[in-house]
């Protein structure tokens, strides 16, 4: 006999866990299935959490969360060849309870995060790959697995199959995932003792550190370089649009190698054993690059869904979220006796405009483009910064006006004047749009 | 026919560091997996059911964390499973670890006979090799070690038939049934278990045992007190100052290669070359 659910949740990763604790919590009978080996096991993060989120899902989430370090400070790197401008942010504020930000190792975090979903009651399959959606006309009906007798039935199936979802193109929901929407990350993780970190980091036990960095070190391709502190080891990456690696012809291990070779980053790592390494993709096409999330008896939620808000660097955040409105939807459907079909489910649609998640990424809508079409963005200006920079603070008897002459004249040069205008317009238009 | 493998879950030693200032192993965070040889136990107990039939029960002693383990072991297609796990066990050695699962394996006889226990060749995490023969002998089972094939059972005769990999060749070895077995590593592959063995495993309400229920009376024999081993001195071993370094073989070139280690033998070890000269003139 073929089993069957009340939904079937694809993926264990932050918007599969959410969707599956929330439905599960709420009674209904929930199927969760994970193709890695564990919860985590096959997923990749800065990694990054944002308490909100969470504790909208998990309110005590805290007692017992696999949670690195709270972060205390923030520090944003322009970077050159062989220096970079930067700023901190570090407040007290953030030393005090309960903590915004954590980082986490997101093998460890998921397995908590599913295990929650299994107390709940979900019942939790690993190792399992779900290979094609059942359909009956439009509508899905199950999933086919690749187990022998791997057919299981469900009223609706939330698909959280993470970046670059296989099943929702099979099914024809959406098209193939462009290179241009896509970035391609990788990311390391160095082991070093916990007195090396906090004394290299200045900070506390349970203190962390975030550096988030831009400039030279994606080679003129646009993208974004971060480097955490865990409890034990510290976690780097970088990352850029795919495009971007297939027409500069670079690999992202290139750059990383690359990165980890600068002057600034090297002596933070120097001792240090790599414990992991990781590449993996991230959906920034952003509002205009996303698809339908819903139809008859299927929703997406969180990176399948290009749920990123790729210039916050916010992703879990928004997985979580948007994995919690689903099951929502189904809940409150469920209890309104309506069946779970394409028109009712415009409702998750409805939830989304309503929350941070659809509000955030329309005002970002134009970033993606913005950015792309300007990539002196993330070359020139990080090289005029820093010479700017290096021209003030040297001192070698050249007076501080000619020195401002020289800074302006450098940047008219490189930029027009009619230049920097538009990019400070362009700038201000990235991140203020409406 | 019956039988039991015993399991054991272990931190995965390839993920495993050493404290750089303590020298003392790091198992936070360091993932668990059953030990990699125990799974060709089970994987060599599965087929033997899927040959002649019975039934596998898999057992192991352990923390209660160890229940993730045992339904892997359910979802390839394993039977039952037994969660031995009490406070009374920790700090065990291989000694008290035999003495708590044959008592274990005791209590499973008492419902269903056992004719096979199967145990993997060693565990990656002590890698002693001494659990399996200590259940073979205080069961009093006859003791198969590094087994790499099952030949054939005679369930008339109560005999078994198998090959076991010893130095310089394989022995053919005949034995009376009950025994236990401790299985060679690559001598199978585990399945990929079927959809109805994933919800079964997810399903099962898993017995955990504990002590009194593993039919222990005498705690002197079990966990820290019943384990005579002492851990004098824990260090990690210095790594190699010299990395080793590659030689390109160009053509498959005999007479190039010896040219080339020559020469690298010779600019490291001058004297060497002084010794050979002088021999030869
Ligand atoms: C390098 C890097 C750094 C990042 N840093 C941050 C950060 O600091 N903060 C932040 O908020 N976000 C960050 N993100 C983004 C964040 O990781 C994602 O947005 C988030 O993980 C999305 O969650 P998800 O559940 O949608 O997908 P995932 O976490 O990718 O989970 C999808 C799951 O589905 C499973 N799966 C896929 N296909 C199938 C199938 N066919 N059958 C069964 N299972 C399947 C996968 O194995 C996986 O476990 C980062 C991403 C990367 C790559």
């Amino acid at each position: 006999m073929a089993e069957k659910f009340d939904v079937i949740v694809v993926g264990a990763g932050m918007a599969g866990n959410a969707a599956a604790y929330t439905l599960a919590q709420a009674g209904l009978n929930v199927l969760q299935i994970e193709r890695g080996e564990t919860p985590g096991s096959k997923n990749v993060q800065g990694a990054i959490l944002y308490a909100d989120a969470l504790e909208k899902i998990i309110p005590d989430f805290r007692d017992d969360a696999p949670l690195e370090r709270h972060l205390i400070e923030q520090r944003v790197w322009i970077l050159d060849d062989e220096s970079y401008v930067g700023s901190n942010y570090r407040s007290e504020e953030f030393n005090r309870e309960p903590y915004n930000r954590y980082t986490i190792i997101r093998a460890h975090f998921d397995q908590w995060f599913n295990k929650k979903a299994r107390d709940a009651g979900a019942l939790v399959l690993c190792e399992t790959t779900v290979t094609n959606l059942l359909l009956d006309g439009k509508r899905v009906i199950g999933v086919a697995t690749d187990r022998k007798g791997g057919e299981i039935y469900a009223d609706c199936v939330i698909l959280a199959d993470g970046v670059n979802s296989l099943l929702a193109k099979k099914a024809g929901f959406h098209d193939e995932i462009k290179p241009r929407d896509v970035a391609l990350a990788v990311k390391e993780i160095h082991f070093l003792p916990q007195e090396t970190i906090e004394s290299r980091f200045n900070i506390g036990e349970e203190e962390g550190v975030v550096i988030e960095m831009a400039g030279k070190i994606t080679a003129g391709m646009m993208g974004t370089a971060f480097l955490y502190t865990n409890k034990e080891s510290i976690t780097l990456g970088i990352g850029c649009m795919l495009s971007d690696f297939k027409e500069q012809q670079v690999t992202p291990y290139q750059l990383l190698e690359k990165m980890k070779d600068h002057p600034a980053i090297r002596p933070l790592l120097a001792g240090s054993e790599m414990k992991e390494y990781a590449a993996h993709l991230i959906p920034e096409g952003g509002y205009h690059a996303m698809p339908q999330v819903y139809g008859d008896g299927w929703m997406i939620a969180g990176d399948a869904g290009m749920f990123v808000n790729g210039l916050h660097r916010e992703g879990s955040n928004l997985a979580m979220t948007t994995g919690k409105l689903a099951a929502e939807t189904l809940i409150e459907l469920k209890e309104q006796g309506k069946a779970w079909n394409a028109r009712s489910l415009a409702r998750y649609q409805a939830k989304l405009d309503d929350s941070f998640v659809m509000k955030d990424l329309r005002k970002y809508r134009q970033a993606p483009a913005i950015f792309e079409k300007n990539p002196h963005f993330f070359t020139t200006y990080p090289e005029l910064l820093n010479r700017a920079a290096h021209t003030l603070v040297k001192v070698d008897g050249v007076d501080k006006k000619s020195k401002e002459r020289s800074i302006k004249s450098a940047f008219v040069e490189a930029r027009s004047r009619l230049g920097l205008l538009g990019d400070a317009f362009k700038m201000w238009r990235a991140f203020q749009s409406r | 026919m019956h039988s039991v493998v015993c399991i054991k879950q272990v931190p995965d030693s390839a993920q495993i560091r050493v404290h750089p200032v303590t020298n003392t192993i790091m198992r936070q965070g360091v993932p668990a997996i059953i030990n990699p040889y125990d799974l060709f136990a089970l994987e060599e107990a599965l087929r033997l059911k899927d040959r002649f039939g019975g039934t596998v029960t898999v057992i192991t002693m352990g923390p209660p964390q160890a229940e993730v383990a045992l339904r892997k072991c359910l979802s390839f297609g394993a039977d039952h499973a037994i969660l031995v796990s009490d406070r009374a066990f920790a700090g065990a050695d291989t000694l008290a670890t035999s003495f708590a699962l044959s008592a274990a394996i005791g209590k499973v006889r008492e419902d269903q006979p056992v004719d096979l226990i199967f145990t993997g060749k060693q565990t990656i995490d002590g890698d002693t090799a001494q659990v399996g023969p200590g259940i073979a002998k205080r069961l009093d089972y006859q003791l198969l070690t590094y087994v790499s094939k099952i030949v054939d059972i005679d369930f008339g005769k109560k005999e078994i038939t198998v090959e076991r990999r010893a130095e310089g060749g394989v022995q053919l070895l005949k034995t009376a049934v009950p025994c236990l077995i401790t299985m060679l590593e690559g001598t199978n592959e585990m399945r990929f278990g079927d959809m109805a063995d994933m919800f079964r495993a997810a399903r099962y309400p898993l017995k955990v045992w504990d002590r009194v229920a593993a039919g222990i009376e005498d705690v002197a024999k079990i966990g820290l007190k019943g384990s005579p081993t002492v851990v004098g001195k824990v260090f990690a071993p210095k790594p190699r100052s010299q990395r080793a370094e590659m030689i390109e073989v160009h053509d498959n070139d005999p007479q190039d290669l010896v040219v080339t280690l020559l020469a690298k033998v010779f600019t490291r070890h001058p004297k060497i070359e002084a010794e050979i000269i002088k021999c030869a003139s």
